[in-house]
C-alpha cells in the first residue's frame, strides 16, 4: 500500500509529447481512474509508473521512493493488461504462481495465495487449464488474479475491460470495485470509457492531448467541469454546446443563441457580466432538458421552442434530437413524452444546471 | 438433379487436383519406386543384386546392395560422419540462429546485422565451399601460406594446420562451414517468431518480476518452441542430405565421407548400390517427416 506521485512528468516519443508536465498525487488506497480519448497519453502515464517506459523529464514516486530508475520488477506493482497477456504455455495455476516463484516464495505460501485469489475471483475450477481453453471473461479473471497474488503496493489496470462484451463489462466493473474495497490498496485504472470512470473511481483524472485537464471526484467533474473538454467527455449522451452571446435586457442577463435565448439565474450574473455583448458558449446536459409536461417540482425552467428531428425510445427514457435554428439539441426526457418527428415543440432547460464557457479559452465561466 | 450435383461434387475436386497429382507422380512417386526397384539390381540394372555376392562372405541375397550400404567400411564411415553432422551441426545452427535472433532483436541496426548473417544463404553452396577451401588452404610446398587461416597462424609464428586433410579436425572444419551457411536461415525464422511474440506478455513477465534471463528461458523460449521444432526438423533433413560442402572441399576423402556423397560417387559406377544408399537416406528422413506431420496436426487442433 502506497501513494503515487507524478511531479512534472513529461514523456516524449521523438517529436511527439505523449505526457506533458503531469502533476498528480494519488493517495494511498485510492481508486484513481485516468480517462481520456484514445491517444491522449493516459496509457503512457500508466506505463511510466509501471516502468515499461522511461520518463523524459520529471519524477515518479511510489510512497516516498523515487522510482525513475527502478526496473518494473522492483517497483512492487502489478499490472493487468488490455489483452490479458497471460502466459499461453502455462496453466492458470502457473500463471498466477509465476511472479511468486520468481520471488522464491515458499511452495505452501504460493499455494495458499493462489487458492485465495482463485476463490476471490471464482476460478478455482480453472486452475489446471491453459489460457486458450478459457473464455474472455475467465482470462480477464486470471489476469486480475495474477495481480492479486503478488499483494503489490499498487495495482495498475490498462483498459482491462475493453475486450469484453457489454454485459460482462458491467459485471466485471462491479467486481473490480468490490475487489478494491476488499483489498484496500491503491488502484490506478486507465480507460477511455467515461462510464467506467464514473462508476468505479474515487477520483478521476481527465487527460487530453497529454495534459491533465481536471482531477476530482466523479460528482464534481460531472457538476462543475473545468472546461469544455471535460464537460463534453464526462456524461453520456454528451453535453450540448450552443454558441451565443450575453444580452442585457431590462436589468436581466440572457444568453442569446439566435434561435432561442435563456435567462441567466441571479447567481450567474456576476460571472457573466464581462461577457455582455460578447460571445459565450452555453452548455447543458441532455438530462437537464425536460418535456414541459413532466418538469419535476422546484426546477427553474426556461422554455425553448424547437422541432423534433429524431426520437429514440430507450425504455426508461427517451432521447430527443431537436433542432432550433442552427443548433442541434439532445435531450433525455421522460418516457411518457409523445413527441413525433417533425413536431414543433417546447422543451424546458433547467437554467440552474447550465454551464457557461469562454469561447477562446474554453474554460468554464464561474 | 440432386444426384448430378452430387456426382459433380465428387469429381470436381479430383479435376482440380489432377495437375498436381500428375506432376507429383512423374517427379516423386515414380522415381521413388524406380529407385527402390533399382536398388535390388546389380550395377548394370539387368540382374538381381545377389550376383554381387562374394564367395565365402555373408550374402544378403536380393538385399546385397543394402548389405553394402550398411556394412562397407566407406559406408560405415559415411554413416558415422552423418551422425556426427547431425549431433553438431543441427544444434550448432539452431543455437547460433537463436543467439543471433535474440541479439539482433535488441540492436539498432537490426536489419543490417541480420542481412550480414543471412548473406551466406544467398551464395551457392558450391561457391561457399570454394571460398572456404581457400580459407582452409595449406601450402605444403615451399610457397607462402595463402589460405586465410594458415596465413594468420604463420603470421602469429605458429605452424600451419592441415584443416581439410587431418582426420582429427577436418570433419569439424566442414561442419563449421555448414553452420556458417545455415545459421542465417535459422536466425531469420526464429527472429520472425520472436517478433511475433505479443509484447504485453513480455511486459507482464517483466512486471511480474522476471529478469531478462528468466524472461528468455521461462517465457520466450517456451512460446517459440513450435518454431524451434520446425527449424530443427528442417535442419535435420538438410544435414542428412549434406553433400555440396563435402563434395567441393574434400570430395569425401581423409575420412570425411558422407552418405549423399557416397551415393553420388557410385551413381555412375554402380547404380544398384547407389540406389540402395538413396533408399537408406529416404528411410532415415521418414521418422522426421512423421514427427513433422504429427506436430502439424497437433498444432491444427490447438488453433
Amino acid at each position: 500500500m502506497a501513494s503515487v506521485t507524478y511531479e512534472h512528468v513529461t514523456k516524449e516519443f521523438g517529436n511527439v509529447i505523449a505526457v506533458n508536465d503531469l502533476n498528480l498525487h494519488i493517495e494511498d488506497k485510492e481508486f484513481l481512474v485516468f480517462v481520456g480519448p484514445s491517444g491522449c497519453g493516459k496509457t503512457t502515464a500508466l506505463r511510466l509508473l509501471a516502468g515499461l517506459e522511461e520518463v523524459t523529464k520529471g519524477i515518479i514516486k511510489i510512497g516516498d521512493r523515487i522510482v525513475n530508475d527502478v526496473p518494473p520488477k522492483d517497483r512492487d506493482i502489478a499490472m493487468v493488461f488490455q489483452s490479458y497477456a497471460l502466459y499461453p504455455h502455462m496453466t492458470v495455476y502457473d500463471n498466477l504462481a509465476f511472479g511468486l516463484k520468481l520471488r522464491k516464495t515458499p511452495k505452501e505460501e504460493i499455494k495458499r495465495r493462489v487458492q485465495e485469489a482463485a476463490e476471490i475471483l471464482g476460478i478455482q475450477d480453472l486452475l489446471g487449464r491453459k489460457p486458450r481453453q478459457l473464455s474472455g471473461g475467465q482470462r480477464q479473471r486470471v489476469a486480475v488474479g495474477r495481480a492479486i497474488v503478488r499483494e503489490p503496493k499498487v495495482f495498475l489496470f490498462d483498459e482491462p475491460l475493453s475486450n469484453l462484451d457489454a454485459k460482462l463489462r458491467i459485471a466485471m466493473r462491479a467486481e473490480i470495485s468490490k475487489l478494491h474495497h476488499r483489498l484496500q490498496t491503491t488502484f490506478i485504472y486507465v480507460t477511455h470509457d467515461q462510464m467506467e470512470a464514473m462508476t468505479m473511481a474515487t477520483r478521476i483524472a481527465v487527460i487530453n492531448k497529454g495534459m491533465l485537464q481536471q482531477l476530482d471526484t466523479p460528482q464534481v467533474l460531472y457538476d462543475t467541469p473545468i472546461n469544455m473538454f471535460v464537460a463534453g467527455f464526462i456524461g453520456a449522451p454528451a453535453m450540448n454546446f450552443f454558441k451565443g452571446h450575453v444580452r442585457k435586457d431590462g436589468g436581466k442577463l440572457f444568453v442569446d443563441c439566435g434561435a432561442f435565448s435563456v435567462p441567466l439565474p441571479a447567481e450567474r450574473v456576476r460571472a457573466a457580466q464581462p461577457y455582455v455583448d460578447r460571445p459565450i458558449i452555453l452548455g447543458i446536459r441532455p438530462e437537464d432538458i425536460f418535456n414541459p409536461a413532466f418538469v419535476p417540482p422546484g426546477i427553474n425552467a426556461a422554455k425553448v421552442a424547437c422541432k423534433v428531428d429524431v426520437t429514440e425510445l430507450m425504455g426508461n427514457e427517451i432521447f430527443l434530437y431537436l433542432v432550433a435554428g442552427d443548433n442541434t439539441i439532445v435531450a433525455r426526457v421522460d418516457p411518457r413524452t409523445d413527441f413525433r418527428i417533425g413536431d414543433q415543440v417546447q422543451v424546458s432547460f433547467n437554467i440552474d444546471k447550465m454551464h457557461l464557457f469562454d469561447p477562446d479559452s474554453e474554460l468554464a465561466v464561474r | 438433379m440432386a444426384s448430378s450435383i452430387m456426382k459433380q461434387g465428387r469429381l470436381t475436386p479430383w479435376l482440380y487436383l489432377l495437375p498436381a497429382l500428375v506432376i507429383m507422380f512423374i517427379f516423386i512417386v515414380y522415381p521413388t519406386f524406380n529407385t527402390i526397384y533399382l536398388s535390388f539390381l546389380d550395377k548394370t540394372s539387368t540382374q538381381p543384386a545377389s550376383v554381387n555376392c562374394v564367395e565365402g562372405q555373408p550374402c544378403w541375397g536380393i538385399f546385397e546392395n543394402y548389405h553394402y550400404a550398411l556394412t562397407n567400411p566407406e559406408m560405415v564411415t559415411a554413416l558415422r560422419n552423418n551422425a556426427r553432422w547431425l549431433l553438431l551441426m543441427v544444434p550448432g545452427t539452431v543455437l547460433c540462429g537463436l543467439f543471433f535472433a535474440v541479439l539482433a532483436d535488441r540492436v539498432r541496426y537490426e536489419s543490417l546485422a541480420k542481412s550480414i548473417i543471412f548473406m551466406p544463404m544467398a551464395i551457392s553452396f558450391i561457391g561457399a565451399g570454394i571460398i572456404w577451401r581457400f580459407v582452409y588452404y595449406i601450402e605444403t610446398g615451399s610457397g607462402e601460406q595463402i589460405g586465410l587461416l594458415n596465413a594468420i597462424l604463420v603470421a602469429l609464428g605458429r605452424q600451419p594446420v592441415a584443416f581439410l586433410s587431418n582426420p582429427a579436425i577436418n570433419n569439424y572444419a566442414l561442419m563449421l562451414v555448414g553452420v556458417w551457411l545455415w545459421a542465417g536461415f535459422c536466425m531469420t525464422i526464429l527472429s520472425a517468431a520472436i517478433k511475433g511474440l505479443p509484447s504485453e506478455v513480455l511486459e507482464a513477465a517483466r512486471v511480474d518480476g522476471a529478469s531478462e534471463w528468466q524472461l528468455f528461458f521461462q517465457i520466450m523460449l517456451p512460446m517459440i518452441m513450435p518454431t524451434i521444432a520446425v527449424v530443427t526438423t528442417t535442419m535435420v533433413i538438410n544435414v542428412l542430405k549434406i553433400f555440396d560442402i563435402v563434395f567441393v572441399m574434400t570430395g569425401g576423402n581423409f575420412g570425411t565421407e558422407v552418405i549423399a556423397n557416397r551415393m553420388f560417387t557410385l551413381i555412375v559406377t554402380d547404380t544398384g548400390r547407389s540406389m540402395a544408399i538413396a533408399v537408406v537416406l529416404i528411410l532415415l528422413t521418414v521418422p522426421i517427416m512423421i514427427f513433422n506431420v504429427y506436430r502439424f496436426r497437433k498444432q491444427e487442433e490447438m488453433a
